[in-house]
Order: structure tokens, then C-alpha cells, then sequence
């Protein structure tokens, strides 16, 4: 069976890659593609490690066929900082230690962004519920959740 | 020395070292690596509970195009079943049966065979073209069906009491008189509780690569809690010399004690030199709720007499702990922490080790210590309702103090358990009001805590920097505590010192991360090996001066004449020093392997508010508080990183977690769906109260923080419970159809 030819836009940079139909998204980021940011916890959708934006949509990349990116854009946790200057949120988690042995944290920093992005002033209870879907054992989610709050205020103070 | 006052990197909220790779993607960890010329390896799980494997036919999946190598227990190295052949606490008799079934396959997603082939596809179609010719047997799972008279018995070679058995082990811890005690007793109080396995549950599953060159040479490339332990083991299992294997630690996303033993590095490497190929393995997330860890089921019962004036007299355990299809549950946990909070003068404390056809046991948090405490802290509960005191009070009376000689042996030193009784008994939260349906528990909890092997090179780079290697994975930011400790020592900034996680060909040998030992011991050997650079650094500045060596001090990072006696010099900077080392004797930098004593145990308190849902049978916590005595935190960040996430494991395994089995013996919920870890909707903020009672016997008054907030949490959830519905539960999880059922049940 042949490959499937697919091009794509991943981090603002055209890309092209070869797939088999039947690869998930999370296949061709972590293999053709070389971006092994986005990790796989459970390859069921259910820990949201491997979370990425489509088209500014945040979806689970173990869950979406590689072919399904044909001409969309996605976004991945390597396109968060600009160069050497940190995405607020990546900051934020440093300083605040939102995050201790670190595989959820792609995922965790992406779903944020994505958050942020619909909603600039969350709620605690908001922010929960938007996270629900990323697992992390390590946190205990107080240090996360922390974060992301503060970050959303730094931001909307800095657009003031 | 006892740095305590005054410090500027000690106690500080630092960027960790390996913060910035994190938070970018940029992280390896164990899956995120490839080699030039890298096949796939996939292993064939056990469909059986339990089975005699009467013969392997591999002929198929060989002759399938793309299939490099098929290994099975042939291939691995045997221990006999009558020699225990130790590796810390792992008996390498049960681990070359764990990675690859032997004479019978004994849990469901037992390993029976290996593949390596081009592409996974192929490797996973190779693995269905082995015939495997099975003896189903007879199965046990639950405690209960194993230790009944007609249960199928495991191994035939372990016997209990003279006859073959599945209690594996028996462990007993006395002091006093029991039986006085208990007849001096006034209030008795003796209940039985159940708790289920819990997988330690990290978001990483299993992974490896390995290559072995036809000289034997091996380089692993895994993530675990100890590449010295993967280097041990593998050579074990497959004999290749130590010195011929080079493991190397990748960032490890997440362990809990699960990363305590290997599953794939032995069945890869063997794959790898038989194919002359690299070779990956990954877990699906099915592979590691079938077949690694969890931690153990248990039935406990626990008795505790006291006089009415609340002094307790006697204490009695009894604890089963499962350890799954071979020997080795933590039940010196259970048996050894249990009462350890408490001043009691008769206990009587035993355990036994259970085998079932379960996955093996792994260590998972403070080991079987959180069992140990959910039975003794409800008992606790219940005993200070009978005397009409409060919960804390109880706990005040009889608390462990300096001097108290514990069950388990020790007599303990300056401990801060009444601190952190005393600070719960102050903290809002305690006097704070509740609603309807909601109820507020406490419980307390002990670790022993552990020192052990430890290695540490501190280089001084030649632009007057520092790089620190240590031999321990860091699972949760301990190299961020040894920038703040290394930091200190040299009077430089932070950002200054870089710490690594060596590999086994590049530092001194290191005990795995466990135990809560890990800063306790590193932090130990770096500030040792800190100071003999200081003191290099102070005779390279008395030579230049041409003064004693005795008469230079090190402060701020630059050596200074100790007095005006000394003379009048400028000060010499860690970067001139470094600048000038080639002609003053050479490179600066220095090492120290110790085997490190005077860990001490840790203890904590923690209030725990839940509200019930009595409709859907959701039992919410609302409001926690963990408080806990951490000895010195170095990084407070991360130390209430520690306490904030046994915190929420320890809510997990109280209300939701549980492997469901189907009738056939074999778990119905291998995944995240359905064994259900608490998500961020589940759960409040999550309180902490750092207690710094330091450690005397440690040079910043370390003592181990991961384990302790794990200890106390169930009963600290049931004790909460019962205060919200006046209804107690002696099982976990309190899931909601149990919380319906039993509220149905009282109508």
C-alpha cells in the first residue's frame, strides 16, 4: 500500500510528510515530522499529553488522523515560544513550578494557550474544567491551576 | 553545620535546571529517541491468568519477512527458584520470572515472548504467529480466594508453615506485652478494612532503547528511577558484564516506586544482540495497567485499647498485602509504619505477603505504608469519638516525640510530628464552618525515609562555572534543590551552576530515587564535594598570595584573606581562580561517593473536607490541608509539589481508583477512561503547611518529603466521609455506586 502524500502547515512553516492512512496525527508529529514534544500517555484521547491546536481547535493528536492535516494548520508545543523568548504561560510554569517530572507539560501549556485564546479571563472553576482532560499525576493540578490564572491577569494587564 | 538562617539560594523558588527543555518540548525522555538503522520491538502477553506454558513454537513468526529476533524465557538467564539471589530488595529469582514468563504464565499480560522486527506493525503481526501451547489452571485473584484451603497455589515450591502455600512471607514487629496491654485498655476498638491495588499511574508509559555491538557492548537509553539499577538488572537477566553496559538515564515522566524494577530493557537488549539491531520498546497504556506494578490490595485489621483519659495502651495489625503473582509486597511498610506516629507501649504488628495471579507488585509512594495507616487512622478516628476527644487531641496525647522508641526498633530523634499536630490544630481550616452533607477528617502518617549510595562530581568549568553531576533521575526537581544548595556554598548565583543526571559510565555508582532519599543523599555528597573545591579554591588563592592556606576564607564567591593578619590582598573571584588553574595545579573540581546515614522519618497531618452528593454518590473533596514536617525545604516550590501531588494520589485511591476484573480473570478498565485518576475538575486547591523541624544529621536539615503525604490521605478522605454522613466506609474506593449502594442500604 502506498503512502499518502500530505501537506500542511505545522508552526507557521510549510510541511510536507509521508503517512499511512491509518496513522494517528501524534505518529507522524513524533516520527516524519521529528516533533517529539507532544508525547503519547494513552493513544485513547484520556490524557490529553499529546494535545495540539488544529486550526486554533484543541484536539487530542492521538485521536485525529496525520492524513486530516492536509491542508490545515496545526500548532504543536514547539511553536509556543518565539525564539528565545519564552510563550508567558511556558514562563509562568517555570516560576511558579507548575509542572515537576514534565510529560504532561506540552500538553498542558498548549491546552492553556488554547484557553486563554477563547477566554482571557477564566475562572478558577473554568480553568479546571478546560483542563479536565490533561492528566497529570505528579501536581496535584493546585500549582497549574495557579499559573494559569496568574498568566491570563499578567496578560490582560499587558494589553492594558 | 546547619545551614539554616541567612541563606540566599537555600529556600528559594529557583528556575529549575531543566526547566526551560520542559516547558518547550524539548525534553528526551524515553520514547523520544531514535538510532541509525532502529527496529521495533513488541512482546506477546499471557491471555491466561494462569497457565502452564507446555511449549513456544516461534518457527512462524521467524520466517514472517521483516521479523530480526524472537527471545523467550530460554533466552533470559534462569535463578533457580531454591537460591535467592538479591539486588536491594528485589529477588532476581522473581524478576527473571516477571519480564518473561518461565514455567507458567501467572497474570494476564504476562510476557511470554519478544519480537524485534522492522516496523512495529510487522512486530506486533509476528507476535500472533507464535504458538504458545497452554495448561489453563485454576486462578486466584483477591486475597480471600488465595489464601482459602482449596485455592489454587502459585508455585509449588513456596510453603508456609510446612505446606505449599500463597503466603510468600510473613513479617512480625513487637514491643511490650500485648495481651497486658489490651487487658489494661478502658475503650477497645478493633475494626477490618480493605483497600484495592492502585497503579502508581504516571503519564509515561515504560520505554526503551538499546543497541549491544558484536563485542557485547551495550548502551540503554531508558527512563527509570535508577540507571544503576537498569545497568544491575539487565546484566543479570542476560549476562553481560556491568562494565559492558552503559545505561543512560532519559528524563523520566513520572514513577512513583513503578520505575523501582525493569519490564523491557532485558527482553530488548537481548533483542537487540541476537538481531545486531538497535531496538525500541514502548508500553501501550494497556501493557502497563496489565502488566506493571500497581501497588497492593489489602485486608488489614487493626485493634487499639486506650484508658479513657485517651492514653493509648495497646495496638494490634494485621495485615494481607497482595504482591500479585510473585513474592515481594511492601508489607514492612504496613507493618513498620503504622503505629509509628504514636507513643504506644504493647504493639503487636504482622503481615504477610500474598500471592495471587495479579501483576507483580511495584513500589508505588511510602510502599505499603498508606495501607497500613488508612486501617489504624479510621480506628484512631473512631477511638476519639468513643472517648468524646478531638481527633487531634487524641493524636497530641499520644504522639511520637524524642525519645519515643518506636515499634519498628528506632528510638526516634528530635521529630516534628506534634509540630505538625499543633499546626493543624492552629490552621483556619480546622475551626472553619461546614454545610450540609459535608464533613472534615484528620489523619496523620509516618515514612522511614532512607540515606543509602550516593555519588556527586562538582567541576569548576574553565570560565568559572560549575557543572554538578549526580547519579540520581530527577523525578520532581531535585536538580533544582542542588543548584540552590551548590549555589550556597559557593556564594554564586543559581543560573551559574549546571546539574546533570550522569550516566552509568560517567559518575560513581547511585542508588535508584526512592525511598524519599533522593535530595537527603545528593544533597549530602554535593555539599562534600562542594567544599573540597572551596578548599582547592583557598589553597590556590594562599599560593598566589603566598600566605597559609588557613589564612584565606571563601565568601561571595571569591577567596579573601581570613583577618587583616592575613594581609591585604584583593579578592580572588571564582572566574579568576578558574582563568588561572592551568598554571596553579591543574583543573578544579572534586567527587564524593558515600554511603549516606541519618535519614530521618518523616510524619504529616492532614485536614480533609468533603461534601457528598447523596444523589449521584459523589464524594467531593472541597478542602485540604497538608501539613507536614520537611525538614528543611531547599526548594519550597517543589516540596509543595511533593505534598500537593501524593495529596491527590492519595484522593484517587480513596474515592475512584480500582482494576475491575471480569469473570474470566482478567482486568475489564486497562486505561485511562475507566481507572479513573482524579482530573483538575476533581479537585480544590490543595493546601500545604511546611513544618521545618531540620534534621540534625544532615547538613541543610534535610529529611525526605515525597513519600509522607501519601500516608495519611484515605483516612483522612474516610474519616471526612463518615463526619459528612455519620456512615463509615471499612473499603475503598469510596466510589459512587458503593457511596449509593450503602446509602440505599440505610434507606
Amino acid at each position: 500500500m502506498a503512502k499518502l502524500h500530505v501537506s500542511t502547515t505545522i508552526n507557521g512553516e510549510p510541511m510536507e510528510f509521508l503517512c499511512e492512512p491509518n496513522d494517528t496525527m501524534l505518529d507522524a508529529l513524533r516520527g516524519p515530522l521529528g516533533l517529539t514534544g507532544s508525547k503519547e500517555g494513552c493513544a485513547s484521547g484520556d490524557c490529553g499529553a499529546c494535545s495540539i491546536l488544529l486550526d486554533d481547535r484543541l484536539v487530542c493528536s492521538c485521536l485525529m488522523l496525520s492524513a486530516e492535516a492536509q491542508g490545515h494548520e496545526i500548532r504543536t508545543i514547539e511553536g509556543m515560544a518565539h525564539g528565545e523568548k519564552l510563550h508567558p504561560l511556558q514562563q509562568k510554569f517555570l516560576e511558579m513550578a507548575a509542572l515537576q517530572c514534565g510529560i504532561c507539560t506540552s500538553g498542558m501549556l498548549v491546552a492553556s494557550d488554547a484557553l486563554l485564546k477563547k477566554n482571557p479571563q477564566p475562572s478558577e472553576e473554568e480553568v479546571r474544567f478546560w483542563l479536565a482532560g490533561n492528566l497529570c499525576r505528579c501536581t496535584g493540578y493546585d500549582k497549574i491551576v495557579r499559573a494559569v490564572l496568574e498568566t491570563a491577569q499578567d496578560m490582560r494587564e499587558a494589553r492594558n | 553545620m546547619n545551614v539554616i538562617t541567612n541563606n540566599k539560594w537555600i529556600g528559594q523558588r529557583t528556575i529549575r535546571p531543566d526547566g526551560v527543555d520542559k516547558v518547550t518540548g524539548r525534553a528526551a525522555f524515553a520514547a523520544d529517541t531514535t538510532m541509525p538503522g532502529m527496529i521495533w520491538g513488541k512482546i506477546l502477553r499471557s491471555p491466561h491468568p494462569h497457565a502452564r506454558i507446555k511449549s513456544i513454537d516461534t518457527s512462524k513468526a521467524l520466517a514472517l519477512p521483516g521479523v530480526k529476533a524472537v527471545v523467550t524465557a530460554r533466552d533470559i538467564v534462569d535463578f533457580p527458584v531454591d537460591k535467592s539471589v538479591m539486588l536491594g530488595i528485589q529477588d532476581m529469582r522473581w524478576m527473571c520470572r516477571n519480564v518473561m514468563a518461565r514455567e507458567k504464565a501467572l497474570f494476564p499480560g504476562h510476557p511470554v515472548a519478544a519480537v524485534a522486527a522492522t516496523t512495529e506493525a510487522i512486530a506486533a503481526k509476528a507476535c500472533e504467529l507464535i504458538e504458545v501451547d497452554y495448561e489453563v489452571l485454576p486462578w486466584a485473584i483477591e486475597i480471600d480466594d488465595a489464601l482459602k484451603a482449596d485455592a489454587p497455589i502459585l508455585h509449588e515450591f513456596n510453603k508456609f508453615e510446612g505446606k505449599p502455600s500463597n503466603i510468600a512471607g510473613k513479617l512480625e514487629v513487637k514491643k511490650g506485652d500485648i495481651a497486658q496491654g489490651f487487658k489494661e485498655a478502658e475503650v477497645v476498638i478493633e475494626r477490618t478494612f480493605t483497600t484495592r491495588p492502585v497503579h502508581q499511574g504516571y503519564i509515561e508509559p515504560h520505554a526503551c532503547l538499546i543497541s549491544v555491538a558484536a563485542d557485547n557492548k551495550t548502551t540503554i537509553w531508558s527512563s527509570s528511577q535508577g540507571q544503576f539499577m537498569v545497568r544491575a538488572m539487565t546484566s543479570y537477566l542476560t549476562g553481560i558484564p556491568q562494565s559492558d553496559i552503559r545505561a543512560i538515564p532519559a528524563e523520566i515522566g513520572g514513577g512513583f516506586g513503578g520505575k523501582t524494577i525493569v519490564y523491557l530493557e532485558p527482553l530488548a537488549t537481548l533483542l537487540a544482540k541476537k538481531s545486531g539491531r538497535p531496538v525500541k520498546m514502548v508500553m501501550t497504556r494497556e501493557e502497563v495497567m496489565r502488566a506493571t506494578g500497581p501497588t497492593s490490595g489489602s485486608k488489614s485489621t487493626v485493634k487499639i485499647g486506650a484508658k479513657k483519659d485517651g492514653t493509648i495502651v495497646a495496638a494490634q495489625g494485621t495485615f494481607y498485602l497482595q504482591a500479585g503473582a510473585l513474592p515481594g509486597s511492601p508489607i514492612r511498610g504496613a507493618v513498620g509504619c503504622s503505629f509509628s506516629p504514636y507513643d504506644i507501649p504493647n504493639v503487636l504488628s504482622v503481615g504477610y505477603d500474598v500471592l495471587s495471579n495479579r501483576s507483580k507488585v511495584a513500589a508505588y509512594r511510602a510502599p505499603g505504608a498508606p495501607i497500613g495507616a488508612f486501617a489504624v487512622e479510621c480506628v484512631m478516628d473512631e477511638l476519639a469519638s468513643a472517648l468524646k476527644m478531638d481527633p487531634l487531641e487524641l493524636r497530641l496525647k499520644n504522639a511520637a516525640r524524642q525519645g519515643t522508641k518506636a515499634a519498628h526498633g528506632p528510638v526516634f530523634p528530635r521529630i516534628g510530628y506534634v509540630e505538625t499536630l499543633e499546626a493543624a490544630k492552629a490552621h483556619p481550616h480546622y475551626a472553619a464552618p461546614l454545610g450540609k452533607l459535608q464533613g472534615r477528617g484528620v489523619a496523620s502518617g509516618f515514612w522511614f525515609n532512607a540515606g543509602g549510595e550516593s555519588s556527586a562530581q562538582v567541576n569548576i568549568t574553565e570560565d568559572g562555572n560549575v557543572v554538578v553531576t549526580t547519579g540520581h533521575p530527577d523525578i520532581g526537581g531535585s536538580r533544582a534543590a542542588i543548584a540552590n544548595v551548590c549555589a550556597e556554598l559557593l556564594g554564586i548565583d543559581y543560573r551559574r551552576v549546571s546539574v546533570l543526571i550522569g550516566d552509568t559510565a560517567t559518575v560513581g555508582f547511585s542508588n535508584l530515587t526512592g525511598g524519599s532519599r533522593v535530595l537527603f543523599a545528593s544533597a549530602m555528597v554535593v555539599t562534600q564535594s562542594t567544599e573540597k573545591v572551596i578548599t582547592t579554591l583557598r589553597e590556590r588563592a594562599a599560593k598566589i598570595w603566598e600566605i597559609d592556606p588557613e589564612a584565606v576564607k571563601w565568601e561571595n564567591g571569591a577567596a579573601h584573606p581570613a583577618s587583616p593578619n592575613a594581609g591585604q590582598f584583593e579578592p580572588l573571584t571564582l572566574a579568576e581562580l578558574a582563568a588561572k588553574a592551568p598554571q596553579m595545579g591543574g583543573p578544579i573540581g572534586a567527587g564524593v561517593q558515600l554511603n549516606t546515614e541519618g535519614a530521618e522519618g518523616g510524619f504529616g497531618t492532614h485536614i480533609c473536607d468533603v461534601e457528598v452528593d447523596v444523589e449521584l454518590g459523589i464524594v467531593r473533596v472541597i478542602r485540604y490541608t497538608a501539613v507536614q514536617d520537611v525538614g528543611r525545604a531547599v526548594h519550597p516550590g517543589y516540596v509543595e509539589g511533593q505534598m500537593q501531588g501524593g495529596v491527590a494520589q492519595g484522593i484517587g485511591w480513596a474515592l475512584n481508583e480500582e482494576y475491575i476484573y471480569n469473570r474470566d480473570g482478567k482486568v475489564d478498565n486497562p486505561g485511562f477512561l475507566d481507572y479513573r485518576m482524579p482530573v483538575c475538575s476533581d479537585l480544590p486547591m490543595l493546601d500545604t503547611v511546611m513544618v521545618q523541624v531540620p534534621n540534625p544529621k544532615h547538613p541543610q536539615g534535610v529529611k525526605g518529603v515525597g513519600e509522607v503525604p501519601l500516608v495519611p490521605v484515605m483516612a483522612a478522605v474516610a474519616n471526612a466521609v463518615h463526619n459528612a454522613l455519620g456512615k463509615r466506609f471499612y473499603s475503598l474506593p469510596m466510589s459512587p455506586p458503593k457511596v449509593l449502594a450503602t446509602l440505599e442500604a440505610e434507606g
